[in-house]
Parts: C-alpha cells; sequence; structure tokens
C-alpha cells in the first residue's frame, strides 16, 4: 500500500463527495506530487501530499462550480438557545452514522475538510494548518464552527425524529 | 479553547485551568459534553471512506508511466544546466521520499519494495493476531519448527540475557516466497526478524532506515538476507541487528 493513500482517498472523497470524482483527483494529486517533488522541503509527506490533495480538491469544486460546498456557510442562521434541561448531549449520543454522514457532508467544504482531518484522519492542529494552509487558530476557529453547525443540525433533525 | 481542550491541544497549565473552570461552570460543562459526544460520534460512526482496492494499481501505474519519462529527459537538461534539468533530478531523487522514506541516501532501488512489504509484514502480524506460529521462547523448539515447512534452514538465537527475548517465530511471505519470521520482545516492543535466502552470496553492512514510524535494518550475511523491523527505536534495534549476526549463543551460555 502506497503511504498517506487511505487518508489521501479519504479526504478527496470527503471534499469532492463522490467516489469516482475522488478517485480521479487523488491520482490527478499523485502524480502532482510526483512532478514537484521539488516543492518537498522535507518533514511530514504526509501532510505534504495531503496538503496537494486539498487544493487539488478545492480547485475541482471551484471549476465545477460545485454550490454549496465552497460558499461561506451563512452566519448564524438561529442563535441556538443553551437550554440547560434539554438533554442535547443524549441526543448526540444516538445519532446514527447515516444521519451524521449527511450532515458532515452537507457542511461547507472548509469545514469539512478540518473536520474529516481532525476527527477522521486524527491529525494535530498544527498537521492542519500546514494541510490547510491556514494559521492555528484559524484551524481552531474553523473546527468550533464547524462542529457547532454540525451540532446544531444534528440536534434539530433528531429532535424531528422524536 | 474549550475545542482545543476537548482536543487535547492545550498545555498542561491551561488544561488545568480549563478543568478548574469546567467544574464550576455548567453552562462549559454542558457544552463540552457535547463536543464529547459529538467527536465520539463522529469517530465511531465508521465515516472514514475506504479507499478502493483499484486505486493503489491505477496511482502506481501513472507514477510509473510518468517516471519512465522523466529520466529519458534528464541527462540532456541537466547538461544544458537549464532550471527544468535541476527540476528534474530534484524530482527524481525526490521521489524515494515520496514513496515514503525520510532518510537514507545509499539505499538501492529493488529494496524499496522490499522495505515496504517488511513494514506491511511486521504491521500485518501485529494487526491479524497472528504474530506466532509456533510460540516458543526456546531456539532448539523453533528451529527445527521450520524445517519442512521451508527449504532452508534460518539461523534462530535467543538474546534474552541482551534484553531481547525470542517469542517465537511463524511462516510469513516476502519477495515473493515463503520465508521465516522470529519474533522477538524488547519491552513492550514487538521486533519481526526475516530471514530468507539471498540470490547471491556477497554480504553485505547494515543499512538502516525508517518507514512510517518503523525502524528497519537489513544486512546479507552467509548468503541469508536480514531484515528487522520494529517500533523500538534505531539505536536499540542496531544493537538487535548487532547480536543477530554475531550468531547464536552455544546453549551451555545461557
Amino acid at each position: 500500500m502506497l503511504p498517506h493513500l487511505g487518508a489521501a482517498y479519504n479526504l478527496a472523497r470527503w471534499l469532492v463527495r463522490s467516489a469516482d470524482d475522488a478517485e480521479d483527483l487523488v491520482q490527478d494529486a499523485c502524480l502532482r506530487a510526483y512532478r514537484f517533488l521539488d516543492g518537498y522541503h522535507g518533514g511530514d509527506a504526509r501532510a505534504w501530499l495531503l496538503a496537494i490533495v486539498r487544493n487539488t480538491c478545492f480547485t475541482w469544486l471551484h471549476q465545477h462550480r460545485v454550490q454549496d460546498s465552497v460558499d461561506e456557510f451563512e452566519e448564524e442562521i438561529h442563535t441556538p438557545l443553551k437550554d440547560m434541561s434539554t438533554p442535547e448531549t443524549l441526543l448526540l449520543q444516538q445519532v446514527d452514522g447515516e444521519l451524521l454522514r449527511q450532515a458532515l457532508e452537507e457542511l461547507p467544504a472548509r469545514f469539512r475538510e478540518v473536520l474529516v482531518l481532525r476527527e477522521l484522519e486524527e491529525l494535530s492542529y498544527k498537521e492542519i494548518a500546514d494541510i490547510a494552509g491556514i494559521p492555528i487558530g484559524t484551524v481552531m476557529s474553523s473546527l468550533a464552527r464547524g462542529r457547532q453547525k454540525l451540532r446544531d443540525v444534528l440536534v434539530e433533525r433528531m429532535k424531528g425524529k422524536h | 479553547m474549550l475545542h482545543a481542550y476537548v482536543d487535547g491541544e492545550l498545555d498542561l497549565v491551561r488544561q488545568m485551568e480549563i478543568e478548574t473552570h469546567l467544574k464550576a461552570c455548567r453552562a462549559c460543562t454542558a457544552a463540552y459534553e457535547e463536543h464529547r459526544a459529538l467527536q465520539s460520534a463522529l469517530r465511531g460512526a465508521g465515516l472514514r471512506y475506504r479507499t478502493p482496492a483499484q486505486l493503489e494499481a491505477r496511482v502506481r501505474a501513472a507514477v510509473g508511466a510518468a517516471r519512465t519519462h522523466a529520466p529519458r529527459e534528464m541527462p540532456r537538461r541537466v547538461v544544458w544546466g537549464s532550471p527544468l534539468g535541476w527540476l528534474a533530478a530534484a524530482a527524481a531523487i525526490v521521489l524515494v521520499v515520496f514513496l515514503g522514506w525520510k532518510i537514507l541516501p545509499s539505499w538501492r532501488p529493488g529494496n524499496e519494495q522490499l522495505a515496504s512489504e517488511v513494514v506491511a509484514g511486521h504491521v500485518r502480524s501485529l494487526l491479524a493476531s497472528h504474530l506466532l506460529d509456533v510460540p516458543s521462547t526456546d531456539q532448539h523448539t523453533v528451529k527445527p519448527w521450520f524445517a519442512g515447512k521451508l527449504d532452508f534452514s534460518p539461523p534462530v538465537g535467543d538474546f534474552k540475557e541482551q534484553g531481547f527475548e525470542l517469542v517465537g517465530g511463524r511462516l510469513d511471505y516476502l519477495d515473493g516466497r515463503a520465508i521465516a519470521a522470529l519474533v522477538y520482545r524488547r519491552r513492550q516492543h514487538t521486533i519481526n526478524l526475516f530471514v530468507w535466502p539471498a540470490q547471491t552470496s556477497a554480504q553485505e553492512d547494515e543499512e538502516a532506515s525508517s518507514r512510517q514510524g518503523y525502524n528497519l535494518i537489513h544486512w546479507k550475511q552467509a548468503g541469508m538476507n536480514f531484515w528487522a523491523v520494529s517500533d523500538l527505536n534505531a539505536a536499540e534495534l542496531a544493537q538487535f541487528a548487532g547480536l543477530v549476526r554475531a550468531g547464536p549463543r552455544p546453549p551451555a551460555a545461557r
């Protein structure tokens, strides 16, 4: 198994949300990685490859004008009331995989990106910052906003179910 | 800040500050618990996509095709001193890194695939709970076990006194053939020592490398290939390799 191919595919698959396109883009990214190896200055090979994968995917998303995925998400449409008595933690504990997958897929791409890297690849803030080319502070705030958004969507849908 | 805490990204002092605050603040505790619930839901839901089996073959083929073109152009451009020549040269050199290596300039190309197989074999042995076919700390049990299963007899030594305990052996498959895997323990670390006959009787000195966080050492001796792989640190693995090279101790010394 080529090292880091699994991480590369998972990231691409989540970013472009299509299995076929993800495969094409990973192949493309690996070729670029091979051609532009002079851009590799040592260090974390995984972060370097993933950075190329995410750039390839974001370029593709822009070119294909994929709606809603690269758009900024509108600032909090509703401010969730912190109601201490609602067992939202309980709701979140009962979320099933399919609902979670849907909710994560619907997040804007830049929140999907940090969440996938953090929760599925379990990378550190520093590694995520290197891959996405953003400051660590932005990693933290993107994670916070992404999680909040995800939480709101999930709680809403779980409540709708019950 | 709470997110950095959930993610274990805070230093100890800040971490303790947050813990103290959480004890006193219900709102933050509730938010913390939600994030924890969300995190474990995300991690436990099998959301990570599996890489399709054909993708690796595709990528290898594509990179392989690109590679066969590159070397032909390279020498001319280097002679011209064009930046592209440098680029191609740099690319060819660092390709090695792309394939997973961090160090090792002296590594020969044929070993690249092998090193990857060795690491894969090591990882597989730990994952599949198939570390041992013959669990025994006795070299005189392990060595005969291989007779009849392999067309060669691997040298089996126990280095318990030096802190590398033999725990057993198993058959494995590497380099297109059945081979002997000897398993040693150093504290909590497992060492796989893969042994199989070499094509030539030439001796080769030890070469150390690391990939995917594992340390590897290989050498050729007495017509055998030796590959040691472990998550043990490089220095101690080198010590282990030295012991193996020196050969099995006679039973009286144990």
